[in-house]
């Protein structure tokens, strides 16, 4: 086992499982980046900030949207504002450098020490932008065409990149990353992360509410599943709240903080009640067609 | 190193290449697996597998090469039943632990795996908290719950981490998709569907670099910017398609191809429209195909002019009297004055770019009992719902019919 090696431990406001702190240790050893999917709410980007807190580097957060371009991480000339220099002359515009910003990837590379870049929602992005930007991941360096310089990472960055699943993402750049998915919590991980929130937490109240999220989360139909940043909120909501522990298994208080979706409070709500008559859950919802 | 382990994996259908094998390669000679076969199944894991589908089947690869449980003592749902009903988990006392260890001492993996086999084909019934059978809670080697130093765990949860039989478990199996087609084939395929055109409305964000400069220089060499429009895809397309029972087996298919067409946002417009294996006078606004949320297919005609680009998503199988027949509906209740294919026609007649994609191989279409398909493959140009198929189709949709 070598010095550098099974590094990161989890820090103490985040949980890590064991595959996923092997899977982290890996990527930063081989120099790789860590591409993390997973369901909604399961700490994906979280993960970026707990290894750059635990191994006290600096954290560089590239928020990806729909419109954002691979050159855009890179560097951005900014031709208009040179243009319009060039009219009132009170600038040496012979000088290209100062109209070159760097993105976030430049940022990374150019620091003095290693940073920690998290690449978050990458699927969010247009089919291509992976592709984009492979050569940059690989060899961490790229060239300015306009000043003929080539930034060169001085330090290896540790890059997390993550995903919804929202696109399917191109081989070539798969083959590069170091995988791990990110699996829903089982309900005594669950216990410790909430605990790790919130400490002074009654235990009869955090298991009636353990109990009332996994039935939830058991139900078929549901357009969105709640996720572990909306229990960590209804929790709260429900100690904040006063109620009694009895009461949150029979009748779902604050159900607003766990379900965002109007068909799905319905479908809850229509269940908690047949629960109640003892009736068969699943009745009436789909419609059967003839062939 | 493993070098069959590789080939193993691509046997089970795991898409490995040589780029990340090599990686593992390099990870093993820094002493990642620190020597442990745990260790050596995350670390293999994370590097060679992309994605949550294929665990699965890394997990049977895994078992095999390493361990070959799997291929003898195939645990049944019925040893799996038995577990379900545990004991609470075994508390540990000095005595028992020191008989254990002894155990422990004396213990040979191939000797665990034939007694698990042989107690396999023993045991008839549910035994808990002994230290014989597969049961849960006891200390015997087998089921779960319980305490054995090098026992195999049988379902459960691990409560006490002795045994590297992980991937035993296969945790994933639900994950695996077994998928040839993924929706991001479709959207490439999609892509090339696409006319651009700078006439459309939108902020004037982009520098037009050319008429700048002529600008630029008319106006003495003094700056002046001039913007325009970027250009964008002018491609309207409208999805018809066939939400009929007989579709079931396709349902998976056909909702790659309408994922795949919602999250490509290129178009100027998108609209998707159901019918129940022929479309009539009416066209339904939702796969459930009800009266209330439909349309007049005269409406829609109306509404909709003639360069949006038609495609039709159905298997064309029907009887034939709902393809040519006056009332040849197949809805109970109702009925029809035109025959189907006379509003096929009407279609294909007022949007000339037009396809008909179907997820039935084209092997079968010619075969007698595809009669519709036939009849509708002259109305329509036809292609097999595959990314061969709907890139030609794209190609296909560019051009007049």
């Amino acid at each position: 086992m070598t010095t550098n090696f099974s590094r990161f431990e989890g820090t103490e406001d985040y949980i890590v499982s064991e595959d996923l702190r092997n899977s982290v240790n890996v990527a930063v050893a081989l120099s790789k980046p860590l591409l993390l999917k997973g369901e909604p709410g399961t700490g994906k980007t979280l993960l970026a900030q707990s290894i750059a807190k635990a191994l006290g580097l600096q954290l560089i957060i590239w928020n990806i949207k729909s419109t954002t371009k691979a050159q855009d991480g890179l560097y951005v000339y900014d031709t208009v504002q040179r243009l319009y220099d060039t009219q009132f002359g009170n600038k040496d515009v012979s000088d290209i450098k100062q109209y070159i910003k760097l993105g976030k990837l430049g940022e990374a590379f150019t620091s003095e020490q290693q940073v920690v870049l998290l690449i978050d929602e990458i699927d969010k992005a247009d089919l291509e932008f992976p592709n984009d930007l492979l050569w940059e991941l690989d060899v961490m360096n790229f060239h300015i065409p306009e000043t003929s310089e080539t930034i060169t990472a001085k330090n290896r960055p540790i890059v997390i990149i993550t995903s919804n699943a929202e696109k399917e993402l191109p081989d070539p750049f798969l083959r590069r990353c170091i995988f791990h998915y990110i699996s829903f919590p089982e309900a005594d991980m669950m216990e410790q992360i909430i605990k790790v929130h919130y400490p002074d937490l009654e235990n009869t109240l955090l298991n009636e509410a353990l109990k009332a999220f996994y039935w939830i989360r058991s139900q078929h139909n549901l357009h969105k599943k709640p996720s572990t940043s909306e229990l960590l909120d209804w929790v709260q909501a429900l100690s904040a709240g006063g109620i009694s522990p009895d009461h949150i298994y029979q009748e779902l208080p604050f159900l607003g903080t766990l379900l965002k979706k109007n068909q799905d409070f319905d479908t809850i709500l229509r269940r908690v009640h047949n629960r109640g008559t003892g009736e068969n859950q699943q009745t009436g919802t789909r419609i059967f067609r003839n062939w | 190193m493993f070098i069959n382990f590789f080939y193993l994996l691509k046997r089970e259908g795991v898409p490995v290449s040589i780029t990340e094998w090599m990686t593992l390669m390099e990870a093993l000679s820094k002493g990642m697996a620190a020597s442990s076969l745990t260790s050596f199944y995350y670390l293999a894991r994370a590097i060679l597998v992309k994605s949550e589908t294929n665990f699965d089947k890394y997990d049977l690869a895994f078992s095999k090469y390493f361990q070959g449980i799997e291929t003898p003592a195939q645990i049944s749902d019925q040893v799996l039943n038995w577990l379900e009903n545990s004991l609470p988990p075994l508390d540990m006392n000095i005595d028992l632990e020191e008989r254990l260890k002894y155990q422990l001492e004396n213990l040979d993996l191939n000797e665990l795996k034939k007694t698990f086999e042989e107690r396999l084909k023993e045991q008839k019934a549910e035994h808990h908290g002994g230290s014989k059978w597969v049961g849960t809670g006891g200390t015997s080697p087998f089921g779960h719950s319980g305490y054995h130093p090098g026992g195999i765990r049988v379902g459960g949860a691990s409560l006490r981490r002795s045994a590297v039989k992980v991937a035993g478990e296969r945790k994933y199996y639900e994950f695996r998709g077994d998928e040839t087609l993924g929706v991001r084939q479709f959207e490439v395929a999609l892509r090339k569907l696409r006319q651009f055109t700078t006439r459309l409305e939108g902020p004037k964000d982009l520098l037009d670099l050319d008429t700048t400069i002529s600008e630029t220089c008319n106006n003495a060499g003094k700056l002046k910017l001039v913007w325009t429009r970027p250009s964008k895809n002018s491609v309207k397309v409208i999805l018809l398609m066939d939400s009929g029972g007989s579709m079931g087996p396709y349902y998976r298919l056909c909702n790659q191809l309408f994922t795949a067409v919602n999250k490509t946002t290129q178009f100027k417009s998108m609209e998707i429209y159901y019918f129940h294996n022929c479309v009539y006078d009416q066209l339904y606004l939702t796969p459930t195909c009800r009266q209330s949320e439909s349309i007049k297919t005269e409406e829609f005609l109306r509404t909709h002019n003639s360069d949006h680009k038609l495609i039709f998503v159905g298997d064309a199988t029907m009887a034939p009297s709902e393809l040519t027949e006056v009332n040849g509906i197949i809805d109970w209740g109702m009925t029809n004055d035109e025959p189907g294919l006379t509003w096929l026609e009407r279609l294909a007649h007022h949007f000339p770019h037009n396809v008909w994609l179907n997820p039935v191989a084209e092997t079968y279409w010619e075969s007698s009992s595809s009669y519709t398909i036939q009849l509708i493959k002259k109305v329509f140009p036809m292609f097999e719902l595959t990314v061969d198929g709907l890139e030609q189709a794209v190609k296909k949709l560019k051009v007049r019919q």
